[in-house]
Order: C-alpha cells, then structure tokens, then sequence
C-alpha cells in the first residue's frame, strides 16, 4: 500500500497544485472506519501521505512532520488515594472538562527539537502539551499533581503515547507513521492531525477523521444496555437460569 | 483466544476467565455457596472495572445455583414459607442497597467499603467456620461446652410468631426477614449470593434444621441474585452479558463436577478447606487496604 498509492496521488494532484505557493499536505489513513467486534484487540493505524511543494521540488533542508491522532474529549474527576488511618483510601479530587480520552503523536523527530515550547502548546503536541482545562480553582501546585497523575494513569493504559521517532520521511516528501490503539478505547469520532514542520514554524496542517465504533453483536448489547435495560436485563437472567437448567440437564443422568 | 467485552469496554483472555468460572463452579458445586465471593474478587485482580466485576458476579450466581436448587426441591429440602419471608426482606434490600452503592459511587468511598466489608464478613464466616470444623475433627477441643440453645435469645423475643411447617419453628418472621435484607444488601454491595452467610446464620440464629438449609438458602440466593442483576441493568448498566456468559459456562459444569467429587468426600474435611479458602481472600483483601496502591489516581466519568 506504501509504495502503491501515495505516489499515485501525488501525480494526480501535482499538477494541480504547481501554481501554489505554499507547500500542502495530502494525509490518509489505512482505515477510515475501525469497527470494535468480539475478537477486538487494539488495532494499529497506518497514518501517511504526502507534502506538495510549490513547484513539485522539496526544499533543500529538513522539514518534520507531526502527526497526532486523538479521541474524543471527556470531563473525568481524578481521585487521589491517601492513607488515612493506616487504610489508603480516595481522599482528594481534581476535575479535568476537556480530557481526551485518547493522544497519541509521532513525530520524525522530538518535539522538543521541532518547535518551542509556545508553539507546542499552540498545537498541543505532546502529552503535557494537552489543554486538559481543570475546574474549579483549585492551587497550581495540586492541579500539576493531578495532571501528573492522570497522565501516568493513561500512559500506563497506553492510552497516551509519545512517539518522536515514529514518522518516516522518504525523500521529503511521503510519509508514514503507525499508532496502535488499545482494545479499551472510548468509541467515537477520532481526528487524525498533520503538521508540517519547517524551522520550528508549522507551515501546513491537515485533518481527517476516523470514526471508532462497535458493531454486529457488541454494538447490539451495548445499545440494548442503555436503550433496553429491562429486557437486557431480563435476557441476562433468562441466560443464567438457562445455562444453569442445561447443566443439570446434562449431567443428570451421569451422577 | 481474545474476547471483547461490550460492557467492560475491553477485551480479555475468554479461556481464562472461563477456567476462572469453572474453578470457582467446583466449588460452589461442592460446598453449596455460590462462589461470589471469589468470583469478584478474582476479576477486579483481573483488572475488569469493579463495578462491572459486581455486576455480572451477581448474573453468575443465579446460574450456578439453579442446579442446586432443583435438586433441593425435588429431595423436598426447601421451607417455601421460610424462603418468601427472606426472599421479601432481600428484594427490599437490594433496592435500598443500590441506593447506597449510588451514595457512595458518588463520594468515592466505594472501594474501600467494599473491601473492608468483604474482610469482615470473610474474617469473621471463615474464624468462625474454621473453629466448628476443628472442633468436629477433634484437633481442638472446647472445655465447657454448653448445649446451643434452640432459639437464640434475640429471635425468641421478637413479636408476632409465625409457624413454619417445614422447618418445625415457632418464631417471629422479622428474624428472617432483616437476615434478608441484610443479604440483599450485601448481594448489590460485594456481587456474593450471601450463601456462606445465610446457611450458618439460619442454622445458629434462627434454629433451622440442617436438612433444609442448604435448599432453603439457595432459593433465596437464586432469587436475590436475578433481582439484582435486573437492580443493576436499570441502574448502573454494569452487566457484562458476555462476561456474564462466559463465567457461566464454566461455572455450571464446574458446579456438576464439584457435586460429583462432595459424595467422594468427609464433610468435615470439606468444612474445613472452606474455611480455609475463605480465610485467605479475606486476608488477602485485608492486606490489600495497607498495601501501597499501584495506582495512587484513579479516573472516574462524570
């Protein structure tokens, strides 16, 4: 697929596009729709494309792309476990009303050494980059510690990833870009963001989006659980009570 | 072989936790209890969200006591009045439960309650059951022991007596009906069918013969149970029909086999590998209060 269809698009478009004269960038992705059935695992995302130059040629010097797929935004509340009377028990908490419930980026290069810091918060590259908007006024000092921590926590879950070495370039301009997504991932509409770095300026971005969604037999639960909780719940007991006759059934005749 | 679970909203290993329901099958298949009490446990250690664990524990249940309660009844081993009283007092208390789940769901307590409740209950069932078998095995023996009273002393002095036929009793039905609610309660709190509660609190509190305990205690387990997977399908939606399933069918052949193997077996002995077990979870979940969390942040949804 790499070395089919970016070139292809490339030669469709660059005629097109000689007359510009600023270079654009022209992302996909390996699936547009990820669909969560019973055997789900994860999935890993193939994010490439290609950068059109004015003139078709590439500069002479080493430009950088970013590429940053994230979930959509949920308000969490983060607790904190403290130990109290010998017992660890939650005893703070921090909101947080824009927490995306997946980040990931790649890029061909660290983030640090891409842009400076005001930039990277401009276009939130990085984990600690991410505007996370915490309510509720409580002191910097305890809101940092509880970024921190949600932040471990989603790390761990591999939920927030940092790759600075996961772009390839091949000639300036095809790239490419993995990112593997967890089995434990929120359904809903994911954006898949493109940046083109030139001297720690972003010179072009680039959005697509990937809907994330369960099917067949797991969307049908999950939607009866919400939508039809009696009978979901009447069918659950009707399958235990089932399953319990079938056994005794079975092995009735053995004992 | 990797499964996704709808609910739980992640995906695991369905051969294990099939294993884990067959295990877990064996021995509510052997002693009569339904099994809860680990099942729960075992899954959140898994990793599967606590409330989802609760959840379809609780579905697990009514399907692994219907074995049981079938062979009961056919033996004619189940006080039906008996049963009604608890039944009624469970159903009450599995409503008033889920409000409190509710309550503490919302202030963030619910993880240590449910932990220090599961450490109490099996510290003081699994002290107390190591004890008697010791006793009947005659590695211990008590100095003075005194006749156990026919009536405990609470129960006989409770008001308005009812006559319960099947089980020879003359006695209040508030005593059944508050052991009841209490079991309710404890069902929607800690996913446990109550099982391992109600046989030793209906044979020492309300004086019921042995021979219909168990089928008596299994009715009320299966009918609590239901009521309160449908509790929590209207209100936290925690029922993982898949996870539910899959517990289930290795727990409905383990509790055959675990049948099987009690004939080939000396109660006492049984007793006391019960007691046994029951004491290591607790003391597992005791340690597990002081033990530095892995994860000192936790996330919840608003």
């Amino acid at each position: 697929m790499r070395a089919k269809l970016p070139p292809i698009l490339l030669a469709l478009l660059a005629p097109a596009l000689i007359g510009a004269d600023k270079p654009m960038l022209v992302p996909d992705i390996s699936a547009r729709n990820v669909q969560i059935r019973y055997s789900f695992t994860g999935a890993q995302l193939l994010l490439f494309g290609a950068v059109v130059y004015p003139g078709g040629r590439p500069p002479d010097h080493q430009t950088d792309i970013a590429v940053v797929l994230r979930g959509p935004v949920q308000p969490i509340l983060v607790r904190e476990k403290q130990k109290i009377a010998g017992i660890w028990m939650n005893a703070d908490s921090n909101r947080f009303r824009s927490a995306p419930s997946f980040y990931a980026v790649a890029s061909s290069r660290p983030i640090a050494d891409l842009v400076d810091e005001r930039t990277a918060a401009v276009y939130e590259l990085g984990v600690h980059n991410l505007q996370l908007s915490p309510g509720g006024g409580a002191l910097p000092e305890k809101e940092r510690r509880f970024e921190a921590g949600l932040l471990d926590l989603r790390k761990h879950a591999g939920l927030f990833a940092e790759n600075p070495h996961g772009v390839e370039i091949t000639d300036g301009v095809l790239y490419r870009a993995t990112i593997t997504i967890p089995s434990q991932v929120p359904v809903g509409t994911y954006t898949a963001e493109t940046f083109l770095i030139d001297r720690h300026k972003v010179i072009a971005a680039a959005t697509r989006d990937i809907h994330i969604d369960k099917t067949g037999f797991e969307r049908t639960i999950a939607v009866a659980a919400r939508r039809h909780r009696l009978l979901y719940g009447l069918t659950a007991v009707a399958m235990s009570l089932g399953l319990g006759w079938a056994a005794a059934a079975a092995f009735r005749r053995r004992i | 072989m990797d499964i996704y679970l709808p609910i739980a909203g992640q995906s695991v290993n369905a051969l294990l936790i099939v294993v884990l329901g067959f295990l877990v099958g064996v021995l509510s298949g052997m002693f009569g209890v339904g099994g809860g009490f680990l099942t729960t446990p075992l899954l959140i250690f898994y990793g599967i969200p606590p409330t989802v664990a609760v959840a379809s524990a609780t579905t697990q249940i009514t399907g692994a006591s219907v074995s049981g309660v079938m062979v009961h009844m056919r033996r004619g081993g189940v006080d039906m009045k008996m049963a009604g009283v608890m039944i009624a007092g469970g159903l009450f208390g599995s409503l008033v439960g889920a409000g409190l789940f509710r309550l503490l769901q919302a202030s963030g307590q619910i993880d240590v309650v449910i932990g220090l409740l599961f450490v109490l209950i099996l510290g003081s069932i699994g002290g107390l059951m190591l004890k008697d078998s010791l006793t009947t095995l005659g590695v211990i023996s008590v100095k003075s022991r005194q006749r156990p009273k026919r009536h405990n002393r609470w129960v006989a002095s409770l008001p308005m007596r009812w006559r319960f036929y099947s089980s020879g009793l003359y006695l209040s039905p508030i005593a059944p009906l508050v052991l009841g609610f209490f079991t309710g309660i404890l069902t929607v709190f800690l996913g446990i069918g109550g099982g391992f509660i109600l046989v030793p609190a209906m044979i020492y509190l309300l004086g019921m013969p042995t021979r219909i305990v168990v089928g008596t205690s299994l009715i009320m387990v299966l009918t609590v149970s239901a009521a309160t997977t449908m509790v929590h399908s209207l209100t936290t939606r925690a029922v993982d029909i898949v996870l539910a399933g899959l517990l289930l069918v290795g727990g409905v052949v383990g509790a055959q086999y675990g049948a099987i193997l009690t004939t080939r077996m000396k109660p006492d002995l049984l007793r006391l590998a019960l007691s046994v077990i029951i004491l290591l979870v607790g003391v597992r979940m005791f340690l597990g209060l002081f033990w530095h969390p892995d994860e000192i942040f936790s996330i919840e949804y608003l």
